[in-house]
């Protein structure tokens, strides 16, 4: 199955360069942050307690980078559908904190025709609300 | 401040054992709520997220480092098709590197873990590599 996105666009709507439809994620909480660390296991307190937050010199907590990478694994699944996404790579880059709302953003870098189908070289990211990039990196999905 | 000991590169190839980890609908389903999923497979608990193998968390013997210092460098995951719930995949969980760099904080310990997930009949269905930084 094709995700909805991708699935509408000819070969010629997804040649390199093209720019990708955002995806627009709700303000992350501290809620959202006690919620990803039980679904996750990741129970770094650097993400749920301000105390410990400050013991290692951050303000207060942080979210999980994951959750981020976790936003993009949606907007893979959005723009091409769980099915498609053969490779998610991504860097932290910046710190992302509750309060701040991210918004997924991509483009194609490449895309290959070949008996297999199109497969398609995307350069995706998150950006906060003041435009600066958090989480940045590359994705590959195969369109049969 | 006590500086932490740098990770020996010793630990360099060790291992986890290998874990079993059944693919629970529940567990996608609380997954995809906290990620505030909008995918309808996922928020119905029949195919997991792309990132959901971070939930199969394993320890690897002799490595230990405080929790709170480790910043999340970068993380990728390949895969051959997504999770469904039902799955069984055995996961093993190895110490690809360990390397030291100077960055932006300073002397900073990198450690590369490599996850490897495999179907009941030893079919790779995903990997993942994690870049963690210690400072």
């Amino acid at each position: 199955m094709i995700g909805p996105v991708l699935a509408a666009r000819s070969e010629q709507e997804l040649e390199g360069g093209s720019v990708l439809p955002d995806l627009r994620k709700t303000p992350i909480t501290k809620l959202q942050l006690v919620k990803y660390a039980g679904a996750s296991g990741d129970y770094n307190l650097i993400h749920t307690d301000d105390e410990t937050a400050r013991r290692v010199g951050l303000e207060g907590v942080i979210a999980h980078g994951m959750l981020s990478m976790a936003f993009l694994g949606e907007y893979l699944c959005w723009l091409a559908g769980p099915e498609s996404i053969r490779r998610l790579s991504v860097r932290f880059v910046e710190m992302v904190r509750p309060g701040d709302t991210l918004t997924c953003r991509g483009r194609v870098k490449e895309q290959t025709v070949g008996n297999a189908g199109r497969q398609l070289l995307l350069e995706v990211w998150a950006e906060n609300q003041r435009a600066e990039r958090v989480t940045v990196g590359e994705a590959e999905v195969q369109i049969s | 401040m006590d500086q932490p000991p740098a990770l020996s590169r010793d630990l360099i190839g060790r291992e986890s054992e290998e874990v079993l980890f059944e693919v629970e609908r529940g567990a996608i389903r609380k997954f995809a709520e906290a990620v505030q999923e909008q995918t309808p497979e996922c928020l119905r608990g029949e195919v997991a997220p792309p990132t959901f193998p971070t939930t199969f968390r394993m320890t690897i013997p002799g490595l230990t480092f405080d929790l709170a210092r480790v910043l999340h460098g970068a993380q990728e995951y390949r895969y051959e098709r997504p999770l469904r719930a039902g799955d069984r995949v055995r996961c093993r969980l190895r110490v690809a590197d360990i390397y030291q760099r100077k960055g932006r904080l300073g002397e900073m310990t990198f450690l590369i873990l490599a996850l490897e997930g495999r179907d009941e009949s030893g079919s790779a269905v995903f990997t993942g590599t994690t870049t963690a930084i210690l400072r």
